[in-house]
C-alpha cells in the first residue's frame, strides 16, 4: 500500500517553527513566571508569533520585558505600544536611563548603552521573579552564541560559563535551576537571518518602518551610518546627509548602524541579504567590534 | 505612517521549502575536522566576508601567514588560547537544495559526551579518520556512538589523501576495516568518501586527483541523503506538554492538549489511550499551529481535543489503542554518563522522560563498557564522566517508556540530581547493539521489555 506521507515536503521553515514552539510550551509547563525580552526588533518580534501560535486560542501565558536603554528608534517604539496592546499583554520596561539618573550607572565615554543593559535587566529579572527569561538570540549571530544552549542556566549574577554548560541530548530540555538563579532560553537558536526573514515573509508578519529601505538622516562613524539623537552624535567633524537606508538589526542607536539599501518590500530585503557579502552583526553592529571576545565577555556578565 | 507591512512578491518564499538536514561531525584530534568544518562553510560561500576578515587578523595576530580555517569554529576564549575545541558548537549552512545544522563536536577521549550530545539530535554522523593512520581507537570509538544513539547515516570521509599520493588501496582497506566493524554495531547506512580536507579535494568539489572515485562529494552526499522517513511505519506517541484552556467567552469549553508529536501519525478519528492512566478516548480534532487537519505526524506541533473529558495533564502519553506501549517502573538501559561527578548503585535521582520527570532510584550498574573494544567490564560500581554503561532504574511512578532502538524520542531519558538539577546522564532504554560483541547477546530483548509489565 502507497503511503499518504511518501514524498511529503517538510520545510525547513516548518521543522524549526515546530522546535520554537515545543520549546515555549517546555517553559510554560516547567516554570511559574516566564517573560519574553521583547525590544520591537525582529527577532523578538518573531519571537511573540510564535508564542501566540503556541498558545492559540488561549492568551499567551508569558508578560514581556523591554530593557529600554533609552536611545531607541521612535518608529520602534510604537511599534512595541501597538503590539502590547492589540494582543492583550503586559510591558515591564526596565530603563538604562533611570539607572543613570539615580547615579547607579554611569554612562560610557563613547555614549554606548548596550553594554550598560545587564544591570537593568538582572534588576528586572529579580525584582519580577521571573525564572526564565526567552531571549531572541541566535547561534548565527556571532561565535560565542554558537555555544549557547537552548536553555543556558544562569547563575546569581545572570553570568554565563560555557565550560560549566549542561549538555543538550535530544529535545529533553532540563529547566531545574535553584534559588537566584534563572534560565535564559532561546527558542530561535537554531534559525538563520534568513530564515528570519523568509518565516517574516511566510506569515505576513508586520514590521517597524526602519526594517525596509528609506530615506533618513545620517552620518559615518566607524565604517557604519548611524542616525543623529540626543545621545551624542553626531560630532565636530561629522556631518549629516540624506541616504537610502535600512536597517538590519534593532538595538540602540548609538551603536546600530544602518545599510545602504534600495529592499523596500519583504522580497527585495531576502534577495539582498541572501546576497551579503557581510554577516548581519558585522554589518551593522559596532559592540561586537571592541575585541575578539566581546560577546562572550558580555554574556559571561548577565547579556543575552 | 510608522510602520508597515510589506506583503512584497517572493520567489524568496518558496526558498523557505528546503529539506533540513542535522549532522554531526567527530574525529580525533589533528584529524582535520575543524578543516573540513571551515572548508566546508568556507567553499559553500557561507562564511562571509567580515567573519573571514576576522579570522585573518587573528592569524596574523599569532605569526601564521594564511588563514587558519579551523578559527572559524573555535568561538571560545579559552578554545582560541589553547587551539582546541571544547564544547559542542552548532553551525548554520545552506544551499539552495537543503539547509544544514552541524553539530561540531570535540574529538578528544575525554569528550565523549560532546559527541553523544551533538549526535542526539543527528540524522548523520561523519567520522573523519587520517588515511595515513587508518583505522584507530577513536574511529571505533566514533563508530559506536554513532551506533549508540541511532544515528542513521554515517559518513566515512578518509582524510589527508593527498599525503598516500591519493592511493585508492589505502582507501580501500580503511572503508572496508571500517564498514564491516560499523555494520557489527548495527549501523544501517555507511558511505565512505576520500577527501583532503586542505586541498579541497572532494569536499565540495570533485578531486582531479582520485579518477577511481567515483561517488559524491562531502556536500552532495549532504545534499542528497534521504532522511524523510515515513512516519505511518511508527506508532503514534504524543507527549502532553501543556493543556490549554482558554475559558473565554469565545471558547468557554476548548480543552486542548498540546504537544509535539514524538512519533507517527495522529488522525481525527483514532482510538486513542491515555498514560500512564489507560483511560481511552477518540481523537476528535487536530489543530496544527492554527490549521485544523485531519491527520497530523512527527515533529509537528500540535494540538489535540479528544472526545471525552478527561483528566490529562501534562507528562501524561496519547498513544492510538491498538499500538499504545507498555507502562513500567523498572527500565533497563544504556546510558552515557555526562556529569563531572559519579552515578552510583543507590543514588536518588529524577528521571525526565518526553514531558515527564519522576524519582527514581539507580538499583544496579551491572556493566561499564569499553568503547575501544565494546567488551564489558562486569560491576564497575560507578559511572563517571564520558563512561557508557548499563543501568537499572526503578521510578517511582509508571511511564510508557519505548526501547530507544524504536523511537529515539520516546526511548530516551535524562537523569537528573535533584539538589542542584545538574544534568547526570542520557539514558537509552532497551539495549544498546543488536550485535554479539557480548554486550547484548540477545536480539529480541528491545521487544520483550516492552511487553512486560
Amino acid at each position: 500500500m502507497e503511503s499518504q506521507f511518501t514524498g511529503r515536503s517538510s520545510s525547513h521553515l516548518d521543522a524549526l517553527e515546530s522546535e520554537a514552539v515545543h520549546i515555549f510550551r517546555e517553559v510554560a509547563g516547567e516554570f511559574e513566571r516566564p517573560v519574553i525580552l521583547f525590544s520591537g526588533g525582529k527577532d523578538s518580534i518573531l519571537m511573540l508569533h510564535l508564542a501566540l501560535k503556541a498558545f492559540a486560542p488561549a492568551a499567551v501565558p508569558f508578560s514581556l520585558l523591554h530593557v529600554d536603554t533609552g536611545h531607541n528608534f521612535p518608529e520602534v517604539l510604537d511599534y512595541r505600544d501597538r503590539t502590547v496592546e492589540r494582543h492583550g499583554l503586559r510591558l515591564h520596561v526596565a530603563s538604562v536611563q533611570d539607572f543613570i539618573d539615580r547615579g547607579e550607572l554611569r554612562e560610557r565615554p563613547d555614549g554606548t548603552r548596550n553594554p550598560l543593559q545587564t544591570v537593568p535587566l538582572l534588576d528586572a529579572i529579580d525584582k519580577g521573579r521571573f525564572h526564565a527569561v526567552f531571549g531572541g538570540g541566535r547561534r548565527d549571530e556571532e561565535k560565542a552564541r554558537a555555544k549557547e544552549r537552548v536553555f543556558s542556566l544562569r547563575d546569581e549574577f545572570g553570568g554565563w560559563d560555557p565550560r560549566r554548560q549542561r549538555p543538550e541530548l535530544w529535545q529533553l530540555y532540563n529547566g531545574k535551576h535553584s534559588p537566584g538563579e534563572h534560565v535564559r532560553v532561546f527558542p530561535l537558536s537554531n534559525w538563520t537571518e534568513l530564515d528570519v526573514w523568509q518565516y517574516i515573509a511566510r506569515e505576513k508578519i508586520e514590521l517597524p518602518a526602519i526594517y525596509y529601505a528609506h530615506e533618513r538622516e545620517v552620518f559615518g562613524r566607524g565604517g557604519m551610518w548611524l542616525a543623529p539623537g540626543e545621545w551624542g552624535g553626531p560630532k565636530d567633524g561629522e556631518s549629516l546627509q540624506t541616504r537610502r537606508v535600512r536597517y538590519r538589526t534593532v538595538g540602540d542607536m548609538s551603536c546600530t548602524g544602518a545599510v545602504d539599501s534600495d529592499a523596500d518590500t519583504i522580497g527585495a530585503v531576502i534577495a539582498e541579504i541572501a546576497a551579503s557579502r557581510l554577516t548581519e552583526r558585522g554589518a551593522t553592529r559596532a559592540d561586537d567590534k571592541l575585541s575578539e571576545a566581546a560577546m562572550e565577555d558580555r554574556k559571561r556578565e548577565g547579556y543575552f | 505612517m510608522s510602520t508597515t507591512t510589506n506583503p512584497g512578491a517572493i520567489d524568496a518564499v518558496d526558498a523557505g521549502a528546503a529539506s533540513l538536514l542535522r549532522f554531526a561531525t567527530a574525529g580525533s584530534v589533528d584529524d582535520g575536522k575543524s578543516t573540513l568544518v571551515g572548508r566546508l562553510l568556507h567553499d559553500s560561500k557561507s562564511v562571509l566576508a567580515d567573519q573571514l576578515e576576522a579570522v585573518e587578523r587573528a592569524s596574523l595576530g599569532r605569526g601564521q601567514d594564511t588563514p587558519d580555517l579551523a578559527l572559524l569554529t573555535d568561538g571560545l576564549r579559552a578554545e582560541r588560547e589553547q587551539g582546541i575545541t571544547i564544547d559542542v558548537a552548532y553551525r548554520y549552512f545552506a544551499t539552495p537544495r537543503r539547509r544544514f545544522i552541524l553539530a561540531d563536536t570535540p574529538g578528544h577521549v575525554q569528550y565523549t559526551r560532546n559527541m553523544v550530545t551533538g549526535a542526539s539530535t543527528a540524522e548523520l554522523a561523519v567520522v573523519l579518520v587520517d588515511a595515513r593512520n587508518g583505522v584507530v581507537e577513536q574511529t571505533r570509538r566514533h563508530a559506536a556512538v554513532a551506533a549508540l544513539l541511532r544515528v542513521p547515516h554515517v559518513v566515512l570521509a578518509v582524510n589527508k589523501m593527498d599525503l598516500v599520493d591519493y592511493a585508492e588501496p589505502v582507501f580501500a582497506a580503511i572503508a572496508e576495516e571500517f564498514t564491516t566493524y560499523a555494520a557489527s554495531l548495527g549501523v544501517p547506512e555507511i558511505t565512505a568518501i576520500p577527501i583532503s580536507a586542505l586541498a579541497g579535494d572532494n569536499v565540495v568539489a570533485p578531486s582531479a586527483h582520485m579518477d577511481w572515485y567515483g561517488g559524491p562529494t562531502v556536500l552532495e552526499h549532504l545534499e542528497t541523503v534521504s532522511v524523510v522517513a515515513d512516519p505511518s511505519d511508527d506508532p503514534g506517541r504524543f507527549p502532553v506538554q501543556y493543556v490549554i484552556r482558554p475559558q473565554t467567552a469565545e471558547h468557554p469549553d476548548y480543552r486542548g492538549y498540546a504537544g509535539q508529536i514524538a512519533s507517527g501519525v495522529l488522525r481525527v478519528g483514532d482510538a486513542v489511550t491515555v498514560l500512564p492512566s489507560g483511560r481511552t478516548s477518540t481523537i476528535e480534532a487536530i489543530d496544527a499551529l492554527g490549521r485544523s487537519v485531519d491527520a497530523a505526524w512527527a515533529p509537528q506541533s500540535v494540538t489535540v481535543r479528544l472526545a471525552d473529558d478527561l483528566d490529562i495533564s501534562r507528562g501524561d502519553l496519547i498513544a492510538p489503542t491498538a499500538t499504545a506501549p507498555a507502562v513500567s517502573q523498572d527500565i533497563e538501559a544504556t546510558i552515557c554518563h555526562v556529569a563531572d561527578r559519579p552515578l552510583k548503585v543507590g543514588d536518588r535521582v529524577l528521571l525526565k522522560h518526553a514531558t515527564r520527570t519522576v524519582k527514581a532510584i539507580v538499583k544496579d550498574i551491572p556493566s561499564r563498557l569499553t568503547l575501544d573494544d565494546l567488551s564489558p567490564h562486569p560491576e564497575p560500581g560507578e559511572l563517571v564522566a564520558n563512561d557508557i554503561g548499563r543501568i537499572l532504574v526503578r521510578t517511582a511512578e509508571p511511564l510508557p517508556l519505548d526501547a530507544y532502538a524504536d523511537s529515539r524520542r520516546t526511548g530516551s531519558f535524562l537523569l537528573i540530581d535533584p539538589a542542584d538539577g545538574t544534568t547526570l546522564t542520557a539514558g537509552m532504554a532497551g539495549h544498546a547493539f543488536t550485535d554479539c560483541h557480548g554486550w547484548s547477546g540477545n536480539n529480541g530483548h528491545d521487544r520483550q521489555m516492552r511487553a512486560r509489565t
